[in-house]
Formats: C-alpha cells, structure tokens, sequence
C-alpha cells in the first residue's frame, strides 16, 4: 500500500472564457478512497472544475494530476475516469447490458469477463435481472444506479458525478445518497461530488469544498465547515445564520465578551477571539439553531438571555423556525417544537451560549 | 345515460377529425378518384375520349416493357440520388448542429435560401455551369486543360447532379433536426469511456441520427422518383424518367386516360415503397425527427 497518495490533485489552475475567470488559482487535492464534494451555487464555478478534471473542459493555467501524472494535454478517453451526469446520459440505442460493458469493450476485455464485471456491477447497485431492458424502459432512480455502473465498472482513478441526485424527487434522493455512499465505500474510488444541496454535501463528504466566484471559500471536512465558517459566505451558505457586526469589549480571556453595533453584548470564547487573531472589529455568526428559545430568563456565566418578541412562525413539524424581534433587529430561530411552539407575539427570551458565537474579521460591508 | 356519454365518447374523435377528413377527401381522395375513373377511359383515334371501362391503357402500361424499363432507370436515379444527398448533407447538418458559432440561425435560414429561387431556375443555372460554353469549360479552357469544349450536360449524371442539388436542402434540414435532439452528454459519456472521438460518433451520434437520416432518405426519394422537370432540362433523350411519360402523355398528347394509368403506376410503387419503409423501419422512427 505505502503511503497514502492523492488521487488528483489540482496546482495554480485558471480557467479563463475571454475575459471572465470562471476558475481563479485553484488547490486542491483529492485524496485516495475519499469523497469530496464542491458545494456552491450556480456559476460558482463548482462543474467548470468537475469537467476540467474529465477532460471535458481545457485548463488555461496550471497544472492538473491525476494519480501523480500530469494530465493536463491527456485527453478525456485516455484518462480512466468515471463520469456520471445529472441527466443519466445513457444510450438510448443500447442496453442496459450493453450500456455497462461500453467502457469494458474500449479496454479489451474479453467477452466472458465483461459478462462476469457487468453481473457484478448491476448486482452492486442492486438491479440484477435489468440487463436486457433499454434505458427508457427504468425509472429514473433505476437508470441513475445504471449511470453509476456504468462509471464504476471500469475501476476509474476517480469517479466523477456531476449533481448526479438533483434530477430525483426527495425521498429517492435519499435513498440514493446512502446507496451512493454505500457503493464508494465499498469500492474504496476516489470521488468528487458536485452539487448545490447543502445537506447532501454534508452527509455524504469526507472533505467539503465550498466554492463562490470561481473560488474555494472554504475547505474542510463538514463538521469543521459548518461549525467554524471562515467568510459569511459560508455561514450563510450552509444553513440558516444571523451575522451582526460588533466589536471585541475584552482581553480575551476564557469568555470574552462582544458588544454587538445597536448595543447588546454577547459572549464568545477565547478560541473565537484567536480565530479573528484579537481584531477589535469582526462580525458575530451565531447559527439560527444554536439559539435556544424559552420563556424565562436562563443566563449564566457563559450564557447571555435576550428578551425579544416572536415576530413569526415556520411551522416545520418537529421544528419551528421563528423570526424573532430583540435588541432591536430581527433573528431566525430554530428550535425543536417542546410541546407546541411559540405563538406569534409571545414574549421570550433568546439564550445564546459563548461557545456558539463564531467570529468573523470584520469588514466594511 | 351512460350509454349516451359513451356513444358521445366514441362519436367525439370523429367529430375532432372532421375538418383535416374533409380537406383530405376533398383535396386528395376525390381527385384521385378521378383519375381512377379517368384510366378507364379510351382514347379514341379522333383524339375524343370515350366514356367507359376499357382496361386497354393498363394492357398498354402494364405489358410494355419500355414503361418498366423506365420506371427501374427512375427508381435507379432516385436511389442514386438519396444515397449522394445523405452522404453529402450528413456534413453541413453535423456542422450546424454541432456550431459554437451564434449565427445558427443564420446557417439555417442560408439553407432555405435557395427555396426562394424558382426550382426551374435553379436547375437551368446548371447549363450556366456545365453547358459548352459554361463556366467550367470556359475555366478549363482559360487553363489551357482542354482544347475544345467538353459536352458535359445532357446525361443521366447531370440529371442526379440537378436532383441532388434540388433534394440536398431536405436532407440536411431532417439530419439537423435528429442531430441537434441528441444530448451532447451521451458523446461526453461515450468519450469519458475511452472511445476517442471518431469511435463516439460511430456508437452514439450516427445511430441516433439514423430517425432523421431515414426520413430525409424517404423524402429524397420520393420527391426524385416523382420529378419530371430536371430530367426535361439535364437530361438527354434517353434519361427520361417516369414522370416524364406522363407529361408526354397528358401535356403533349392530351391523352388522359393514358397518363392516369401511368400515374397510378407511379403512385403505387412510391406508396407501396412508404409502406415498407415505415413496416421496417417504424412510423414513430421517422415521426421522430419531425418533433
């Protein structure tokens, strides 16, 4: 085995049309047997790099390696890639068996071990018996595990999949993000996910890249992303957040506190403070869940209690989401529903812990 | 009650099809009809036709071997003339599909444009082209190739080449559509399989094409095998093609009766030829590339 190698790795890459850079010095890696997924919105430049990897999309600068080759001039057909599109793309014209054996054909391989390697792939994704049936003849979810082995048959360097649930209805979607997951553990494939739902990315990466402008925002595995966001983009992006500017009001010490630009003054703790590297100005990001709502005043040593007014209601079944009127601005809240919620126009009061007060640098804007 | 809402269920497509019924009884069956009737008329030597139900004129078509031979020189014409117009109108199709270039519109309009020019003229520029003192002589001449004019018109060839130039639009205007549905992913996929670029047009692109390669064939043919005009002008006396003899019979020699056998003759081999070509090949096949 050795020692651990990246299956891809992308040096200083530029993608430029004419003037516009669609991709702006780009590192990265992609490490053997994991699953990183770039998550952003659209045109952010998340699907020009998936295809620049492919070979779909030509790279203007820098370098791109795959499994410690230069691959920049490497055709798409000479890189050993499997590819999975949002819309299937499987042939119409051929079967499902011969839709498998496509890639195995183009490797030489002998007729009875493309029967035994298709056998396996469409047991792997669980449709046995579908093999003599044409594309149009499956249901969606069906012909996306198709797409799946066909890619996978193969044993790619790295799989490719390229928003390859959004074209799903929810509860399939689900299915299939466990069932996806499943299939690369179980082959150990480098994979790189491309999508803009936040909750799939968060539930199926090893390492989460979040991507705006043409650029990685952030990089981390999703627990690290969510809970300490580097820029407000992120914070925004994933999951709901309030973001306040304020300034640092302490020397910080193990519970510091903040005072908020409107008056109020929070806590936050001595790592947050380390994280803004004891700038005075910076921007508070406290999660909408991370509020917790009651109806009397529980503050401590660490815990600051915000008397507010519950504007409106999101009623979501075992959540409510409230916007919340305190301190004079308005707050999202998600809470758990203890009993029923809290009726619009009810007095209460906001509690919010030091350890859940994120900092940001602060900025003009 | 219920079998009113039947009877109404049943009754409704007829009423929804009324109007195209019409129009076609009106315009295509009735006439033919006529044409029928008129086959069994005889021409009689004083150039009056008589009323009755002679079979004489379908005797005359169906036992002369010159009509037969005419009818294979047109179906070989007409086929020569399919093959060329997919071979030739495969390219331009796959170049406006596949065009980066935002003037596809264009390109598309430039391909109806010659449907502005009068077809005869069209055809007639041919002896511009190629007559003895046409620019192509006229060039090889300049360039000292030749000594004396070349007789290049008048030929079966020449008469392809007019109906190649006629159909060639149709063809490409069918290939363009089918190429222009395929989901560019399918060649990606093919090529993120390991087949280069060629081997991705042969497994995906070609076969998926094939809908509106069929169709543009079917009408390349049929619109070939049933022209009389380019062979009148291109032609020389012996590349007359069916169609031709109708022409004679009913322009030239007013002979009725005759033509409309002659017609019906024509009008049953492409129809017989529509009906194995949509049993083999699929009504929706070829309905595709229309959509």
């Amino acid at each position: 085995m050795g020692e651990r190698q990246n299956a891809v790795e992308m040096r200083n890459v530029v993608k430029r049309y004419g003037d516009f850079i669609a991709v702006k010095r780009m590192d990265l890696t992609v490490p053997d047997n994991s699953f990183v997924t770039f998550l952003g919105p659209s045109g952010c430049g998340k699907t020009t790099t998936l295809r620049m990897i492919a070979g779909l999309t030509d790279i203007t600068e820098g370098d791109l390696v795959i499994r410690d080759k230069r691959v920049n001039e490497l055709p798409i057909h000479k890189r050993n890639l499997g590819l999975v599109f949002q819309n299937y793309a499987l042939f119409p014209h051929k079967t499902i068996f011969d839709n498998i054996a496509f890639g195995l054909k183009y490797r030489r391989v002998s007729k009875a071990d493309i029967a035994q390697k298709v056998k396996n792939a469409l047991d792997l994704v669980q449709l046995p018996n579908v093999g003599d049936r044409y594309p149009n003849q499956l249901s969606g979810g069906q012909q996306q595990r198709i797409a799946l082995a066909r890619a996978i048959v193969i044993q790619p360097d790295v799989l490719l999949l390229d928003e390859p649930l959004s074209a799903l209805d929810a509860n399939l979607r689900e299915e299939m993000r466990v069932e996806l997951k499943r299939i690369q553990r179980e082959l150990g494939v480098a994979t790189v996910f491309v999508t803009h739902d936040q909750s799939e990315a968060l539930a199926m990466s090893d390492k989460l890249v979040v991507m705006n402008n043409g650029a990685i925002e952030q990089e981390g595995a999703p627990e690290d992303v969510y809970n300490n966001p580097v820029s407000a983009f992120v914070a925004d992006f994933l999951g709901h957040s309030n973001i306040i500017a304020g300034a640092l009001a302490g020397d910080g010490g193990e519970v510091t506190p903040v005072e908020l630009h409107g008056g109020q003054t929070l806590l936050t703790t001595a790592h947050q403070v380390s994280r803004v590297n004891n700038q005075q100005q910076v921007r508070v990001v406290i999660r909408a869940e991370k509020i917790a709502l009651s109806d009397q005043d529980n503050s401590n040593a660490d815990t600051v209690a915000i008397p507010g007014k519950v504007k409106t209601v999101d009623y979501l079944g075992q959540m409510a989401r409230y916007f919340v009127t305190a301190a004079g601005r308005d707050w999202q809240v998600i809470n758990p529903i203890d009993h029923r919620p809290f009726g619009e126009g009810a007095d209460i009061f906001m509690h919010i812990a030091a350890r859940n007060c994120v900092l940001l640098p602060g900025h003009a804007d | 009650m219920a079998a009113d809402i039947a009877s109404a269920q049943k009754r409704a497509p007829w009423i929804l099809l009324s109007p195209s019924l019409t129009t076609i009884g009106l315009l295509l069956v009735i006439p033919m009809m006529f044409i029928v009737v008129y086959s069994f008329w005889l021409r009689t030597a004083t150039g009056a036709d008589q009323v009755g139900f002679y079979v004489d004129n379908w005797q005359e078509v169906l036992s002369d071997v010159f009509y037969r031979d005419i009818l294979f020189q047109t179906l070989k014409i007409a086929l020569y003339t399919t093959v060329i117009c997919a071979f030739v109108g495969y390219i331009p199709a796959y170049f406006v599909a596949n065009t980066k270039m935002r003037s596809k519109t264009l390109l598309l309009l430039m391909l109806m444009l010659p449907f502005w020019i009068s077809y005869i003229i069209r055809t007639m520029s041919w002896i511009n082209i190629l007559g003895t003192s046409g620019a192509l002589n006229g060039l090889l001449l300049w360039a000292g190739i030749i000594d004396s004019p070349l007789n290049m018109l008048y030929n079966q060839t020449t008469v392809v080449l007019g109906l190649v130039h006629y159909l060639l639009p149709f063809m490409i205007l069918n290939v363009y559509v089918s190429l222009e549905g395929i989901d560019k992913n399918l060649t990606e996929a093919a090529e993120s399989l390991g087949c280069n670029g060629f081997q991705a047009f042969r497994e995906v692109t070609l076969p998926l094409s094939f809908p509106g390669l069929a169709a543009g064939s079917l009408l390349c043919f049929v619109l070939a095998a049933g022209t009389y005009i380019t062979p009148l002008i291109l032609g020389g006396p012996r590349d007359a093609m069916f169609a031709n003899l109708v022409y004679e019979a009913i322009i030239t020699q007013l002979n009725w009766p005759l033509g409309s056998a002659l017609s019906l003759v024509l009008l049953a081999f492409l129809g017989g030829l529509v009906v194995i070509y949509t049993r083999y090949l699929g009504v929706d096949q070829i309905a595709k590339s229309f959509r």
